[in-house]
């Protein structure tokens, strides 16, 4: 049988006196597409950092893909085929859009080093493709800088996406984006995801967009996973509708 | 095309102004060493680091190919393999330290490293020199023993190649996805922990680079002149790289020299015509230069010469 591809087993982490993550169980299959809902504060950023090494439980376990990855670097993790996004796009802001893909596809690239020019150090066809697919094609020579946040949303998912992760995790992929636009842009981000067979977990707190794109739901109070299963049932949950979404 | 042809047209009159006005040679010589220096601290600017200790390295290399010379009389290009290397190992035990740092802490460690070279070499008398320096004999070149002005002449063509070799293996490096990686701590350090590259790893070979470039950039120096003091260590040395690679601008390899030849000529001048004002001179060209180009000669002669707009990091 393939073993689940996430599977955490009790971890726990407090800040101080703040509990961000109580012994939490929790396990993802393949091909799933979570989304994680919660207040602030609620924990939901603690675990993504916990599942991607930016945080080390106090106490629990991570296994990626049959692995062990519990306090592995962010490095490491990623290199197991963990990607991640950020809140605020994490691009680096001097290169181009494509200078930044291609630096992106060197980590997993054929060859790398001091003499090897990095067009010649990956493979452009997919860098190329990776542009079209999250519709960054016409930005690829601008500057990474200069891009509107939609853009630069989409650019932060495709630096971690050419990188052919088997599970992405978004953190607000929608945040600072106009209510006008973020269909458009989970739209655009859920086919890209979907086309690379990339199991999703993302967290978000437009309850629209989790409806619209979820297969399951995950919702998080107090450093503790207090729902977890298809978006209707968790979202008609009592505790969920006075603690999470607030009506 | 037009940028490679006013190299081209730089590296020609670098060649052709000492033949026909052999005063120039030892400025040529002091400017291409100087430039050598100047280009090691640009690579660390591009990871967008400060160092005002990267003088170290230069006397480190300097002292280093001075000993060479005064114990086993070693060939003067052997001299500059002996003074290069030991900078760049030097550069690559201080830089598993620096690494971890960055900033104001990076500068000031980096300072802080060469202030204990300048106090060990100043008080070590015995061995050093003391403050006095050590001087050493005009070693052979090529294995053959020249005269003062036939080795000046064989220095500086050799100094002319390895300049032109050093430009070409920086904007190479610029080009590769570890220079590409460099110039990404600049901006993202963390981004690239989350593509699973190593930032420290990075910075660490972009260190070896610089200690390298100024190592190298000593020892011709101490070839030049045939004496080493702890001065070639001080931080106000180290300062003046800085200085010069801002005048010059560090977006491409050339900048580097075109900062330490105007620099040199500037001191020369201003020393001259200014006694004991020049550095006034440079401070006044430091500020103009800030307002009015602040990606330096090499940025200002770019748009003079109409090259297209591009993203700063591109190093064709």
């Amino acid at each position: 049988m393939r073993p689940a591809l996430l599977q955490t087993r009790g971890i726990s982490l407090a800040f101080g006196g703040v509990v961000a993550a109580q012994a939490i169980d929790f396990t993802l299959s393949h091909g799933e597409r979570l989304a994680v809902v919660g207040q602030n504060g609620a924990g939901k950023t603690t675990f993504i950092n916990i599942c991607t090494g930016h945080l080390k439980p106090s106490a629990g376990t991570v296994h990626f893909d049959g692995h062990d990855i519990t306090g592995h670097s962010s490095r490491s993790i990623t290199r197991r085929g963990v990607g991640r996004t950020f809140q605020l796009p994490q691009i680096f802001s001097e290169h181009t859009v494509r200078e930044c893909l291609l630096l992106a596809a060197s980590s997993v690239g054929r060859r790398r080093g001091f003499w090897v020019p990095m067009e010649e150090a990956v493979d452009a066809n997919e860098v190329d493709e990776t542009l079209e697919l999250l519709q960054l094609s016409s930005r690829a020579r601008d500057v990474a800088g200069s891009l509107p946040g939609g853009q630069r949303k989409l650019l932060d998912v495709a630096m971690a996406l050419v990188l052919r992760p088997k599970l992405m995790i978004m953190d607000e992929p929608t945040s600072g984006v106009s209510s006008d636009e973020k269909h458009e842009l989970m739209r655009v981000l859920m086919r890209a995801l979907d086309e690379r067979g990339v199991t999703t977990i993302f967290v978000e707190h437009d309850i629209d967009i989790v409806r619209c794109y979820a297969t399951r739901l995950c919702a998080w109070i107090a450093g503790r996973v207090a729902a977890d299963g298809l978006p209707e049932q968790v979202l008609s949950d009592p505790a969920v509708v006075r603690n999470v979404i607030g009506e | 095309m037009r940028l490679r042809l006013f190299v081209g047209a730089l590296v020609l009159l670098g060649v052709a102004l000492p033949l026909a006005v052999p005063w120039l040679k030892t400025p040529f010589l002091l400017a291409l060493s100087n430039g050598l220096a100047v280009l090691g601290v640009a690579v660390l600017i591009r990871a967008g680091q400060v160092s005002f200790g990267n003088a170290m390295f230069a006397c480190l290399a300097g002292y280093g190919a001075t000993y060479a010379a005064r114990f086993w009389q070693l060939d003067a290009l052997l001299l500059i393999v002996v003074g290069t290397a030991l900078a760049a190992l030097a550069g690559a035990l201080v830089g598993l330290f620096m690494v971890r740092y960055r900033g104001i802490f990076f500068g000031m460690l980096n300072l802080a490293f060469s202030m204990m070279l300048f106090a060990i070499l100043g008080k070590f008398g015995a061995y050093t020199g003391g403050t006095d320096g050590l001087r050493f004999e005009r070693p052979a070149f090529g294995f053959v023993h020249l005269d003062r002005d036939g080795f000046e002449s064989a220095l500086l063509a050799v100094a002319l190649l390895l300049a032109l070799a050093a430009g070409w293996c920086v904007q190479r490096y610029y080009r590769s996805v570890s220079g590409q990686a460099l110039a990404a701590i600049k901006t993202n350090e963390t981004r690239l922990e989350y593509l699973g590259i190593s930032a420290k790893r990075i910075f660490w070979g972009g260190y070896i680079l610089a200690a390298t470039l100024c190592g190298l950039g000593g020892t011709l120096f101490a070839l030049t002149q045939g004496l080493v003091t702890p001065e070639m260590g001080y931080w106000v040395r180290s300062g003046e790289l800085v200085f010069v690679a801002i005048l010059g601008g560090s977006s491409h390899a050339v900048g580097a020299f075109l900062g330490a030849f105007v620099f040199e000529f500037m001191k020369l001048y201003a020393a001259a015509l200014l006694t004991g004002m020049w550095q006034l001179v440079l401070g006044l060209i430091l500020i103009v230069m800030v307002f009015v180009a602040p990606s330096g000669i090499y940025g200002l002669l770019s748009r003079l010469l109409g090259q297209r707009p591009r993203s700063v990091l591109k190093a064709r």
